[in-house]
């Protein structure tokens, strides 16, 4: 009697559906990481470890009422930004690039807090500005993305300033950027590619050339993708097995655990395991647009859908980067790669998903 | 759109948002089929192929280089043999500052100048990524030593590998050839036979004599091991193995005795000589004075080694047995006589009085004979004991080339024996024919006169003197002339025995004559009876002698030798025993003089041995040749 009423206040603000959903992709990333670590439990209880912290966020966030989320937009996005400066200024450098900022007690990565609060900012910016939307809203709603992609792009971390950037055109479009404006930006995306082409550092210009010819360098900075190709393309229908992959096992597969997840589990499972993966997908992205019909806000439109279309596009980069036809921009696979920072950020934008959810339900009802 | 507030609309609002969430969800959906249709794409309709590339990624075939066949002589004496041995390799690629590492290796493991000296010259001919030995035959303390310090020596390896040795070295030289590392050119051949997969992992190659003709049967099948590779090349199971193939195993027709008494018989002598058993074409002996050391080249021969070999004016080089073109000289004669014989135009009766010269109707110039004042009266078998040249003269005259052409031809004069070597020379058998197409001038008598006596335009090779011998001794019945008597077969497998080439159809009492002729040339009165001084059996033979034009086109003057390199060459043939010959021989001895006084003693040795077991006294520069292993 008690437990059951325990499990209804832990339920309470938990969507079955959407955490259906998300269970079954973080039970195939158990699985693959398994199989990818080359049986290496450690890994699994790492993932196991990220999860159960992920899950804790998310289950807080959930439990917030909307209206804290409203309130903490601006302090977390200005905090974010400093961060990001204090990056720029003192950052630690790892494998050339700067992106970690040495807290004393830890190291932090402020370019993932952003991708939650770069859209939280600008949802709560239109939800302010709503009844009269001009413009010059949209101008500086543009502004408060542009400011943290373009440092992040600097550090340089192009996966990140890629998924942000798009998190925050998706509040744009959902706020209802008027098409000439869209197309018009696309224009001049076009015609100033050249100069953005400059603003690229050498890896960066180097892994979208690969794209389009990764035998160029094949033992270089195609092999990734080279390799990547092999493992999808050699899993066949039904895939060679679990714990059978050559390309996996024999080490073939750069970033087994982590970037290239995909390749490992298509080696493994085939086309038909691919069909289902990308099913749990298309279920979650389905569950969180009808969430995002269903909110009753302009906020938690925006909120709802950006962060689901922000995880349909991190999901798309990563297996489109693996199967060849994105460039290798490190983008892993979202609920199913293995990260701690990543894991928790995705379930901290599922918690904000819920909390959209059940918080109106119980206005409803 | 208007600046001015405005009440909130909701339901347009909530229209518009709607508009824009359904287009997002097409956008996910087409976004989520082209995943699809890409992973299918990669999948289904390319999966063959990326499957291959997977394959390939991981699958390493790795050769088994089969051992080589041994070379036996006729009584199982090993000539060619395979020795488990360590050497020390390098894989220039791998090494980036190759001069270093060799110094550094120099202090573990002795590198002698000769052996940097075959490095840099296998440097110089190497395929890419091959590895190179910098040090052959490592003794078991420097495998020692160095293997302890190998982490130093990143692109060094020690591999097992067999080696090839010719125990008799210098003796079996010119007949066996040598293996050695295989070359660009031997590659592309290879690769155009469809041979490179068969060579994978072999790095030597028969370059001449039996290694190079029976290079097929002795290499063997290459087996092959499938190895699964991990990324970093580290092999993680075997797969599948296929076994190699040993080469097969070669017996020659060579009594190795016999061989290296004939080797030792020309003493400081250059020539060759060829012994064959008459009865199947066998090669029982197959000698080219001086040899070389074939050891020297299986590794790569170092460049000062080279240039002595090949800049010494005894051509060491040259197979003179297979290859040295000589005027038969008087060995000519028996095969004259037989000539003269089967055309009618000499009966056994006839004869001439010699006056010691010949001359041509209507010119008064003189052909003399080798002897002052002439033999006297001289049939035709005094015309081969004593070597009368003035029964040739005038026996060739009446003949005319072109039937010379055709009948000496039969006895395999002027062409390819065929034995089973590569590179043989096919001598010279003048005709008016040949001479228009050579020379553009018509043949004059002149030159038949000197042809009667195996001068003039005619050449044979030792190996074609001792087929025609061979021949001749077994009655016109000819045999290819071949070294190797048995390839490896299976048990229940046998050898075909050879087939005769063709039958001369000689008539018996021709025949009868002839080797009666040549059985007194060895007794007294005969042109040999000083070598063949009490011998138990009987000896058909013939003395020759050479002439040398002259210190040939393009050889330096050397004032010490001018005058032993301008002698003749000192020819004798023979066959024994004469009655039912086992052995017939040609040897000749290059600036030998007379026939009889050099040859003939060297084919008595050859016949004492081969036909009484006696070992002829040894001679003195034996002992010499134990210094020939230091270099």
């Amino acid at each position: 009697m008690n437990l059951r009423l325990i499990k209804q206040r832990f339920m309470l603000h938990l969507d079955p559906i959407l955490l259906s959903g998300l269970g079954a992709l973080l039970l195939v990333s158990l699985l693959t990481l398994y199989s990818a670590s080359g049986g290496n439990e450690m890994r699994v209880f790492g993932q196991l470890g990220n999860i159960a912290i992920g899950f804790v966020a998310l289950w807080i966030v959930a439990n917030m009422p909307l209206h804290w989320l409203m309130r903490i937009a601006v302090p977390v996005y200005v905090l974010g930004m400093l961060m990001l400066v204090g990056v720029a200024l003192f950052g630690e450098i790892s494998h050339g690039a700067r992106r970690w900022l040495n807290l004393g007690f830890m190291n932090f990565q402020p370019s993932e807090l952003m991708k939650v609060a770069v859209p939280l900012m600008m949802a709560w910016y239109f939800e302010k500005h709503e009844a009269t939307l001009t413009m010059k809203n949209y101008v500086i709603a543009t502004l408060l993305l542009l400011l943290p992609v373009t440092l992040i792009l600097r550090q340089p971390d192009l996966g990140t300033s890629i998924l942000i950037a798009a998190s925050g055109f998706y509040v744009l479009f959902l706020a209802g950027l008027s098409w000439r404006v869209i197309i018009g930006l696309l224009v001049t995306a076009a015609a100033s590619a050249p100069f953005l082409w400059n603003m690229l550092h050498e890896y960066q210009r180097h892994r979208i050339m690969m794209l389009f010819d990764p035998s160029q360098d094949a033992l270089g900075k195609g092999y990734h993708t080279i390799q990547g190709m092999i493992a999808v393309g050699s899993g066949g229908l039904l895939g060679k097995g679990y714990m059978q992959g050559t390309q996996t096992h024999l080490e073939f597969l750069p970033e087994r655990t982590t970037d290239f997840i995909f390749a490992v589990y298509s080696e493994e499972f085939g086309f038909v395991g691919n069909l289902f993966l990308l099913g749990l997908f298309a279920f979650v992205i389905g569950r969180g647009f009808m969430i995002t019909a269903g909110a009753s806000t302009y906020f938690t439109r925006l909120m709802a859908g950006s962060i689901t279309l922000t995880f349909f596009t991190y999901a798309f980069v990563n297996m489109g980067m693996v199967s060849g036809i994105l460039p290798v921009v490190g983008v892993p696979l979202p609920l199913v790669s293995y990260g701690g920072t990543s894991m928790l950020t995705l379930l901290l934008g599922f918690g904000v998903l819920m909390s959209i959810h059940t918080h109106q339900r119980l206005v409803k009802t | 759109m208007t600046p001015h507030v405005e009440l909130k609309n909701h339901q347009r609002e909530r229209y518009l948002f709607s508009l824009r969430l359904i287009f997002c969800l097409g956008f996910v959906t087409v976004l989520l089929a082209i995943l699809v249709a890409r992973t299918f794409y990669l999948q289904v309709w390319k999966h063959e192929y990326f499957d291959t590339m997977a394959e390939s990624n991981r699958i390493f075939v790795v050769p088994i280089v089969p051992n080589r066949g041994v070379i036996t002589d006729r009584n199982g004496e090993v000539l060619a043999r395979n020795y488990a041995g360590y050497t020390l390799e390098l894989t220039p690629e791998k090494i980036p500052d190759l001069n270093a590492t060799i110094a550094e290796i120099g202090k573990l493991v002795e590198i002698k100048p000769k052996d940097l000296r075959r490095f840099k010259k296998l440097m110089s001919e190497r395929r890419s990524l091959q590895t190179l030995p910098v040090k052959t035959r490592l003794t078991d303390e420097e495998l020692a030593r160095f293997a302890a310090q190998r982490y130093r020596f990143p692109g060094v390896e020690i591999k097992a590998r067999l080696f090839r040795e010719y125990p008799l070295s210098e003796t079996t030289s010119h007949l066996l050839g040598y293996i050695g590392r295989i070359n660009q050119q031997e590659l592309d051949d290879l690769d155009k036979k469809g041979l490179a997969g068969n060579y994978m992992g072999s790095d030597y190659i028969g370059k001449t004599g039996i290694e190079e003709r029976y290079e097929k049967e002795m290499h063997g099948v290459t087996g092959f091991e499938q190895i699964e590779v991990d990324a970093g090349g580290r092999a993680v199971r075997m797969l599948s193995r296929t076994a190699p193939q040993s080469g097969k195993d070669l017996q020659l027709t060579l009594d190795a005795g016999l061989q290296q008494v004939a080797e030792e018989a020309f003493g400081d002598y250059r020539g060759a000589l060829v012994a064959i058993d008459p009865a199947n074409g066998e090669i029982l002996s197959f000698v080219s004075k001086p040899g070389y050391d074939p050891n020297l080249f299986i590794d790569g021969i170092d460049t000062e080694s080279w240039d002595a070999l090949n800049n010494s004016p005894d051509v060491p080089l040259n197979n003179r047995a297979l290859r040295g073109q000589y005027p038969p000289g008087s060995t000519i004669k028996p095969f004259m006589a037989l000539t003269g014989l089967h055309f009618d135009i000499r009966s056994p009766s006839f004869s001439i009085s010699d006056p010691g010269y010949f001359t041509l109707q209507g010119s008064s110039h003189q052909y003399r004979d080798w002897k002052t004042g002439g033999h006297g009266k001289v049939d035709l078998f005094k015309s081969i004991v004593v070597s009368c040249d003035t029964y040739y003269y005038g026996l060739a005259t009446e003949l005319g080339i072109d039937r010379m052409h055709e009948y000496l031809e039969q006895f395999g004069f002027g062409k390819h024996t065929g034995i089973d070597l590569k590179g043989e020379t096919s001598g010279l058998l003048p005709s008016t024919e040949w001479k228009k197409k050579r020379y553009q001038q018509i043949w004059y008598p002149g030159d038949t006169v000197s042809a009667g006596i195996g001068q003039g335009y005619n050449l044979v090779t030792p190996l074609q003197l001792a087929f025609a011998t061979a021949t001749l001794a077994n009655d016109g019945v000819a045999y290819r002339p071949h070294l190797v008597k048995d390839i490896q077969h299976a048990p229940d497998e046998k050898p075909a025995a050879p087939e005769p080439l063709y039958d001369l159809q000689i008539p018996a009492e021709h025949l009868a004559l002839v080797k009666s002729a040549m059985q007194a040339v060895v007794k007294p009165g005969g042109t040999a009876v000083g070598a063949f001084w009490g011998v138990p059996y009987p000896v058909a033979g013939k003395t020759g002698t050479a002439q040398v034009i002259g210190v040939k086109q393009g050889e330096k003057y050397d004032e010490d030798k001018v005058s032993e390199y301008n002698r003749d060459h000192a020819w004798f043939i023979a066959f024994a025993p004469a009655d039912k010959p086992r052995i017939a021989l040609a040897v000749l001895a290059e600036n030998g003089g007379h026939g009889g006084s050099t040859a003939a003693p060297i084919a008595r040795k050859v016949l004492d041995y081969y036909l009484l077991g006696k070992k002829p006294k040894p001679l003195q520069k034996v002992i010499e040749q134990a210094g020939a292993e230091d270099d």
